[in-house]
């Protein structure tokens, strides 16, 4: 066998341009492979982790996938609000343990802002039991201070101390809030969720900045100061969203049921898996549709490595037939074109998962800032593996063919090929 | 074992797949150990046939190939490869040698295929790169022309490093096809007697096939391939 493995290296050497733009062209079928089933089941761990400890995720009517893009995710925009009398009914329910208020809709820079209470830095979790860090300043105290999460004081290189001014609606087009600016207080530790982008600000704050607005809009001839909002009435008219947390998760079928039936406006609560679920299941149609893609891609590279094998196999008769005048047997011919085509597989499928890890490293940091998308460096995950494998083994099989093609030769042309 | 002859075919006929007529039908030939064989034959007249199936890579329809008393014909397809390997150097044409392995590596390749010419070649110079190195040599090969690819040496070179390969592990017998016909004549004479010399230096039977007659001076027997093969005066279909 070793004799064979040492002819195949150097036949294949010597035909190395050609061999090598294949193994590329394996290498880069196996990167996409696998780099669809990385982003597709990291997505899925890093929508799941967001959200661990919550619940259920309460706000007004709406598909559930919606209420959870927006709430937890800051996806998309939410088309009705809840009233704040409608949230602390709730939060007062017997079952809950803690409900933390979300008031969306306006940004700063790009990321979103978050009105919310300090039990946000008491209950939320994330990626299992972990709660939210400080790395540094502490939370907000006063009305105008702000929390910002990881990626926010990363990019924007803030500090504790820096003042912030925010803007009006999703993006940086809205008009801005600057004669009520904001200080940073604190810095939240890395959590690899949409935390991490995000703004913090009391709810009093969100209250206080449209004081004198209306409609989306600066009201015209009408400006509050800063110093003088506190003389005004804070409490929040409505919120966007809660994340709620029960005494005891048996109880969350009950407390769902109640909040759905909540008489005071109509309501909707929906478990946090169920949603991401519901979501997984519409997505999973693109998902099956990336990877079959990806997968025809492989089969495209391995059809050109068998190719250029076969191709290759009429200017090697004369070879064959020197090993064969030597010794080989017709079972070694085959073994030694098996060898090449599937070493070549090999060798792509190491390259491509190489170049993957190459990829995952630059790629990681602006996925995770653009979108969130948290992609962990591994070089190969179990269901990758299960992929990578599944690759090797129509390489195997796809080499068959010019193995095949090459014993048949080598039986007929004997010694002497009949060119 | 002296006494079996080298090669003995009984009765032998051959014919290739899809065509009626046999190609070769031999009543007897019989080779003796330590013979230098001419065996004359103009092209087309089964001469490469014949080599095909003295080195066990065709079998025949009817009859028996002896090879050192052993029945090719009765053995397995794998186990015939192995004899090959073991007892017949092997000698062509033309583009004798590998293109991407060096001239060393092209000497020791029926080494690489048979144990037992491997232990002849290292029985009989210390190691099968100083066996090789010795052959290479013996048959003019300079030093210098080692290192190079096996593509820039001459026609000529090409043939000899063949011929050491053929050698090499002192196999009993080498099947020489045309091996000069693509050299010149002075060339011709020199390789010949480069070979014979060699052949009794390992002691190999040779059997040399070409349709060039004036080379059959230096040889113990000759044989008319065409007076001994039957085929063509037998009915078609047979």
């Amino acid at each position: 066998m070793s004799h064979l493995l040492y002819l195949a290296g150097r036949s294949a050497w010597n035909r190395r341009l050609t061999l090598g733009l294949t193994l590329i062209a394996i290498a880069l079928s196996v990167t996409l492979l696998l780099g669809v089933e990385r982003v597709r089941h990291d997505a899925r761990e890093s929508f799941a982790q967001s959200v661990s400890g919550t619940d259920l995720v309460i706000g007004a009517r709406t598909s559930p996938v919606q209420l959870m893009l927006y709430s937890v995710f800051r996806i998309g925009e939410a088309t009705n609000n809840v009233k704040w009398e409608s949230f602390q009914h709730l939060a007062a329910h017997p079952l809950v343990a803690w409900a933390i208020p979300l008031s969306l809709g306006d940004s700063h820079r790009g990321y979103s802002v978050v009105g919310t209470s300090t039990a946000y830095f008491d209950h939320f979790r994330y990626s299992g039991e972990q709660t939210l860090t400080f790395s540094a300043g502490t939370r907000f105290a006063n009305l105008f201070e702000a929390v910002v999460g990881a990626e926010v004081a990363e990019r924007l290189k803030y500090r504790a101390g820096d003042r912030i001014v925010l803007n009006h609606g999703a993006s940086d087009i809205g008009a801005e809030h600057a004669d009520k600016p904001f200080t940073v207080v604190g810095i939240l530790a890395r959590t690899g969720t949409p935390v991490d982008r995000s703004v913090h600000v009391p709810l009093e704050a969100i209250e206080a900045i449209h004081l004198d607005w209306q409609g989306g809009a600066p009201m015209p001839g009408v400006a509050i100061p800063a110093e003088y909002v506190r003389k005004f009435d804070l409490t929040p008219k409505n919120i966007t969203a809660a994340l709620i947390g029960l005494k005891s998760r048996a109880a969350v079928f009950r407390m769902q049921r109640y909040s759905n039936e909540y008489e005071g406006e109509p309501l909707m609560a929906v478990l946090p898996g169920v949603a991401l679920d519901q979501l997984w299941q519409v997505v999973g149609i693109a998902e099956r549709v990336l990877l079959a893609v990806s997968g025809m891609v492989v089969a495209v590279g391995l059809a050109g490595l068998v190719a250029v094998v076969l191709a290759s196999l009429n200017e090697r008769r004369r070879e064959l037939a020197i090993l064969r005048s030597v010794g080989a047997r017709p079972r070694e011919i085959f073994l030694l074109l098996m060898i090449e085509a599937v070493g070549i597989t090999l060798a792509g499928a190491v390259a491509g998962v190489i170049l993957l890890a190459i990829l995952t490293a630059t790629l990681a940091p602006v996925a995770a800032a653009r979108y969130g998308l948290i992609i962990e460096q591994r070089y190969v995950a179990s269901g990758e593996l299960v992929l990578l494998g599944a690759v090797v083994a129509m390489g195997v099989l796809a080499s068959l063919l010019p193995g095949y093609r090459a014993y048949k030769l080598s039986l007929a042309d004997g010694l002497t090929p009949r060119l | 074992m002296t006494a079996a002859p080298i090669v003995r075919l009984d009765n032998l006929r051959f014919t290739w797949p899809g065509q009626s007529a046999a190609c070769l039908h031999i009543a007897e030939l019989v080779v003796d150990a330590g013979e230098r064989i001419f065996i004359y034959g103009p092209s087309g007249s089964g001469k490469s046939t014949l080599l095909a199936l003295l080195g066990g890579v065709l079998t025949p329809q009817h009859g028996r190939v002896r090879v050192l008393g052993a029945d090719l014909s009765s053995m397995r397809p794998s186990l015939r490869d192995r004899f090959r390997s073991d007892h017949v150097g092997f000698l062509f044409q033309l583009f004798n040698l590998v293109p991407y392995l060096s001239v060393i590596e092209n000497v020791v390749l029926p080494c690489r295929f048979s144990a037992r010419r491997r232990a002849q070649a290292v029985s009989a110079g210390n190691s099968v790169q100083g066996e090789a190195l010795r052959l290479l040599a013996h048959l003019d090969i300079d030093a210098s022309l080692l290192t190079r690819r096996v593509t820039e040496l001459s026609v000529g070179q090409q043939q000899r490093v063949a011929a050491a390969r053929a050698l090499l592990g002192r196999p009993e017998i080498v099947v020489a096809d045309e091996p000069t016909s693509a050299l010149d004549a002075d060339r011709q004479e020199a390789f010949l007697q480069l070979l014979l010399r060699e052949c009794d230096a390992v002691a190999a039977t040779l059997l040399f096939v070409s349709h060039d007659r004036r080379l059959a001076r230096a040889f113990t027997r000759e044989i008319d391939l065409a007076a001994i093969n039957r085929a063509d005066r037998e009915p078609q279909g047979s």
